[in-house]
């Protein structure tokens, strides 16, 4: 199992073929309390940088983005009932969605979690 | 002598009791809880009077009468003091000043009132002939001379129901004039990042993409960062002005010259209008479409959040695409143009809202134009800008301004007067809530930190201002002194204290349902 | 200047504090061009009261005012009356003068009454979840449109024929814009239409009126089943709200959406504004919705509140990704509504709505009577459509000059449709005594 993280502060976890997807620890402090997530469907296309997912906060709506090329598995729907799991558990139960990956290249050019950490510690 | 020895007590006790009195209905003297409308259902009971209806027969095409509707009963009695008792939880302009930036929450004069409520305007329907509502387009005609003179534009469209509305009239029209001119390509939106969230939400709304334009340092926009994004698919910049920050934008000419250079056009959101009206119009600024918040610079009241309205002046280019209906001097008075046949050589893009605008605004606005008057108006802009830097220049040494130099009608602060406090400008304003007044708005504009915009209007006394200038510096030592549990407590002394809004958001309840198995609403709808 | 409490002396101080010699300094951005001296030409000097009441009093009585003469005149905004005492809580300060309550603390009377305003809705149109009001029912029936296309991504929508035409041209303009395909059908005065024929995959939604223009009734719920059985959202409009006391309510026939024109209840004519726009739709649709919400939820003590919430729908915070570009609305109308039905409750409601349809049952049978006049619908709430024998538009002309408002000639709606230009819609209400009935008959007896 492999952890990948990107600079908008998406994780990207990938095992046995399937990774999965959430927001980091540091995101969701910086969110404050998440009223409700929108994940998409199984099927869904993904690119890179792009639109993915919604996370809302009472004052603010952000996107996640994609971290890699690839195909939704699965979206949480977990979350649907619960959205506080992802200030309670980001890295574990509140993750957003699993998806299949196109392009290995992209996975393995994003930071791992040392990388992440001294780049949060930046900001 | 013939005594009375039923005198009663005409000094205080000297009893001293500590703590929080807790009373046994949860009132606090004038302070009274009310329970919902549901709650105080008394079945039964009638608040209206009505006849018997003439015949019962009914012709309804088949359909079975409604079983029930599951609205609670009370008597008169019981609804107005239903609704007095609510209406003792608002702060109002009338109750308090009320500084919230960008709003303008001025005096509310209430000869508009009385005027809108003569027959004449209020007992009229929009589907009458029109020869028997000649009195009723006069007026608009009236009010579209007035909007016209002060702004120096050629042509209004009333009908908008709101600013936001306005703008969308705008760039409908900004739309209609790019297709009449071939040139449908043009679909890029320039927004500056401090804009209004109506800017982009209505660009988006046309089918237009936002393109954001970030800000200067000192809080305007450049001419430069506009020619950075002019290209020949923009269709047109929308930007306030005064802008967001409460600053003229000096560039505004320049910038206006080059989006026309470019054959774009230039949307101004009117929203502060209100600080530059009767010195300053905006046909000399280079603007094409404007709307106008009646209910910020013409007093109309804000009523809990509307209504509004929104009429949008245009420049001789968009004119011929103002929506429809429309008052015309015909041959035989007024006349009303509902219909893009009988527009002549105007295009009109189409129908923005059910009749012809929101008469009971435009009433009041006239009203409040003919009271000040040509002169009185010119005054208005003058003593907003003049209070708006008194405040500026009483509170600039303990909160931290945002900007140099003067400001027009709203003094932006930010909170780096508030760094190391633990104190956010959320507890601030809360804080304010205790001393009596309403807070400014917080967190907007976005192109500084934790906003703190106060706009205070020019229907503040120097004795009002003198009382906030006062109770601010107070807070802000308050704050500096490290009386942190002061801010985050705040407020104590309202009806309620801070409310959970993660709650809220994270399990909505939007309507009342009665308790579990007695619900007559419920009841009723299932026998339908 | 009265409403102006700055003297000169404080004027003086004032700048002395700021530390400019006069006003104009402020003003230092402004390019000099524009600049303008002085007041602005053109316009008069200020007035005091008398002068402005007398100048707006001299315009109002150029009006003849509905209360005034026989009055029938309908097609999307009634004549009903108000009890005095809804505007005399209207006239409060703490309301009138209100913001919206962005800070629930100081307005809990304000979002309490939108919590009440929204459940009356809710129950009114029997659907699970209402806003805080749209400008008018035309704007909402517009919003509506686009939020049935959020939610099923279809590009499609089917209007009506007897859909009122200013809410059909809205839809047009505003969903027009966006792109959408806008599948107006004619004008259905006969009651004939068959929308159901028309609904595919690719058909976002359907808009149906009730009672509609032209006054009649059908039942919608065939037609939501057969919608529903394809995707298709139905969006039912009410532009007579009142007749939710007597009428089976959409939601019962399967609405999606319900869309009112709330004026009716607790607002007066106002020669077409400020109206109130209700706008109603299932829970799990919420998230679509345009507008303001209000909610309940608890303080710092855990007692009961209200404030505004699912926010992040709105324009202030989603920006150009907001489901509408809505800000304000009609807060002050819709507590006018909010009053009035609390004031008419149960017994009054219904009893309002019966008194109104007895009433168009009396005038219909009457009119009937008169040699060549024909009543159009077999049933009606309070307004139905009538032919004469001659053009509608002249009768009513004729009538006005004899102080009788007997309607709107369908003409004057569909100016463009050929075969309606006999057609008068007719509306009548509680305030319209027999007599004033018997004076519609006479007149048009004398003109026809």
């Amino acid at each position: 199992m492999t952890i990948r993280f990107t600079k908008d502060h998406e994780w990207i976890k990938l095992d046995g073929g399937v990774a999965t997807v959430g927001i980091t620890d540091y995101a969701q402090n910086a969110l404050g309390d998440v009223v409700f997530v929108e994940v998409p469907d199984a099927g869904k296309v993904l690119e890179q940088g792009k639109d993915a997912a919604v996370v809302e906060s009472v004052k603010a709506a952000s996107e996640i983005y994609a971290p890699v090329d690839g195909t939704v598995l699965e979206g949480n729907a977990a979350l649907g009932d619960d959205p506080s799991l992802v200030n309670t558990a980001p890295e574990g139960d509140g993750w957003f969605f699993k998806m299949s990956i196109k392009d290995m290249a992209q996975f393995e050019a994003l930071m791992d979690a040392d990388a992440y950490k001294s780049f949060t510690e930046g900001l | 002598m013939a005594m009375n020895n039923q005198g009663r007590d005409s000094t205080p006790h000297s009893v001293s009791v500590t703590g929080d009195l807790v009373t046994f209905t949860g009132n606090k003297a004038l302070q009274q809880e009310e329970a919902l409308i549901f709650e105080l259902d008394n079945p039964g009971a009638v608040g209206v009077d009505l006849p018997k209806p003439v015949t019962t027969t009914t012709r309804l095409s088949g359909l079975s009468p409604r079983a029930g509707v599951g609205l609670p009963q009370l008597a008169e009695p019981d609804v107005v003091r239903h609704y007095t008792r609510l209406s003792q939880k608002n702060f109002a302009i009338d109750t308090t000043m009320y500084p919230l930036g960008s709003c303008t929450m001025k005096h509310n004069p209430r000869l508009n009132e009385k005027m809108a409520r003569l027959p004449g305007f209020g007992d009229i329907h929009p589907m009458q002939p029109v020869e028997t509502v000649q009195g009723a387009l006069e007026l608009i005609d009236q009010l579209a001379y007035w909007l016209k003179t002060l702004t120096g534009m050629p042509a209004v469209a009333m009908s908008p129901g709101a600013g936001a509305h306005g703008e969308l009239c705008g760039l409908m029209a900004i739309h209609a004039a790019l297709d009449a001119r071939g040139e449908s390509n043009r679909r890029r939106v320039l927004v500056p990042e401090s804009a209004h969230g109506t800017n982009p939400a209505t660009a988006a709304f046309c089918g237009f993409t936002v393109d954001t334009i970030p800000a200067e340092e000192n809080g305007r926009v450049s001419v430069e960062a506009v020619k950075a994004k002019l290209g020949d698919d923009v269709a047109c910049i929308m930007l306030t002005n005064p802008n967001t920050c409460g600053l003229f934008e000096p560039q505004i000419k320049e910038i206006a010259d080059a989006v026309h250079a470019a054959g774009g056009y230039f949307y101004c959101d009117g929203a502060n209008y209100n600080a530059i009206v009767g010195r300053v119009r905006p046909a000399d600024l280079g603007v094409d479409a404007m709307h106008i918040n009646l209910h910020k610079t013409f007093s109309t009241p804000h009523g809990g959040g509307g209504p509004g309205s929104g009429p949008v002046v245009l420049s001789d280019a968009l004119a011929p695409f103002a929506p429809l209906p429309f008052v015309v001097h015909g041959k035989d008075g007024f006349a009303l143009v509902e219909h893009a046949k009988d527009a002549g050589d105007a295009q009109p893009f189409g129908r923005l809202k059910g009749f012809h605008g929101q008469m009971g605004m435009f009433v009041r606005a006239l009203s409040y134009m003919l009271s000040h008057g040509a002169d009185g108006l010119r005054q208005v802009a003058s003593d907003a800008v003049l209070n708006a830097n008194y405040v500026l220049a009483s509170l600039k040494d303990v909160m931290s301004a945002s900007f140099e130099g003067p400001c027009m009608h709203e003094a932006l602060f930010d909170d780096r007067f508030l760094k190391g406090t633990g104190v956010t400008p959320l507890d601030f304003a809360k804080a304010m809530i205790d001393e009596g007044y309403h807070p400014m708005t917080m967190y907007f504009p976005l192109v500084v930190h934790g906003a703190l915009l106060i706009e205070p209007t020019e229907t503040e006394s120097k004795r009002t201002l003198d009382q906030f200038i006062g109770t601010m510096r107070h807070l802000a030592e308050k704050a500096k002194a490290g009386d942190l549990a002061h801010f985050q407590a705040a407020p104590r002394l309202t009806p309620r204290k801070r409310l959970d809004e993660t709650q809220a958001a994270r399990k909505p309840v939007l309507r009342w349902v009665k308790p579990a198995g007695s619900n007559p609403a419920e009841l009723a709808q299932a026998a339908e | 200047m009265r409403y102006l409490p700055l003297t000169d002396a404080d004027r003086s101080s004032m700048l002395a504090t700021i530390g400019v010699d006069s006003v104009d300094a402020l003003f230092r951005d402004v390019p000099d061009h524009a600049k303008l001296p002085g007041k602005i030409a053109g316009l008069p000097d200020h007035m005091g009261e008398l002068a402005v009441e007398r100048h707006l009093s001299r315009l109002a009585a150029k009006n003849v005012t509905a209360s005034s003469v026989p009055f029938f005149v309908g097609a999307g905004a009634y004549k009903h009356h108000v009890p005095a005492s809804v505007d005399q809580m209207l006239l409060r300060g703490e309301f009138l003068t209100s913001y919206t309550p962005y800070q629930p603390e100081v307005t809990q009377g304000t979002l309490q009454y939108l919590f009440e305003f929204q459940t009356q809705v809710a129950l009114l149109t029997g659907m699970d979840v209402a806003n805080a009001s749209m400008y008018d029912g035309a704007t909402g029936t517009a919003e509506a449109v686009l939020m049935a296309a959020r939610v099923n991504k279809r590009n499609k929508v089917i209007l009506s024929g007897g859909l009122h035409p200013h809410y059909r041209e809205v839809v047009e303009t505003t969903c027009g814009i966006m792109g959408m395909d806008i599948r107006a059908q004619a004008p259905d005065w006969k009651n004939a239409e068959d929308l159901s024929a028309l609904l595919d995959a690719e058909t976002s939604s359907v808009v149906v009126q009730t009672p509609s223009l032209f006054g009649h009734l059908r039942d919608f719920t065939a037609l939501c089943d057969a919608a529903h059985a394809k995707g298709v959202m139905v969006i039912v409009v009410v532009t007579e709200v009142v007749s939710l006391g007597l009428l089976p309510s959409p939601g019962s026939m399967g609405a999606d959406i319900v869309v009112c024109e709330g004026q009716s209840i607790g607002n007066g004519l106002n020669f077409g504004g400020p109206y109130v726009g209700l706008f109603a739709t299932r829970d799990k649709f919420v998230r679509q919705m345009p507008g303001r919400l209000c909610g309940q939820t608890v303080d710092a003590d855990g007692k009961r509140g209200f404030v505004l919430t699912l926010s992040t729908r709105e324009q202030h915070i989603r920006r150009e990704k907001a489901t509408s570009n809505i800000c304000t609305n009609s807060g002050l109308c819709a507590l006018a509504f909010t009053i009035h039905l609390s004031l008419l409750g149960e017994q009054g409601l219904v009893g309002l709505a019966r008194i109104n349809h007895a009433n168009a049952v009396t005038l219909a049978d009457k009119l009937s009577s008169i040699k060549g006049v024909s009543v159009v619908n077999d049933g009606f709430f309070n307004e139905f459509t009538v032919k004469l024998p001659k053009k509608a538009a002249k009768v009513v002309s004729k009538l006005a000059a004899n102080d009788i408002l007997a309607g709107v000639p369908v003409s004057r709606l569909y100016p463009d449709v050929e075969g309606l230009e006999d057609l008068l819609l007719v509306a009548t209400t509680e305030i319209n005594s027999v007599e004033d009935m018997d004076a519609l008959v006479r007149g048009l007896e004398e003109v026809l």
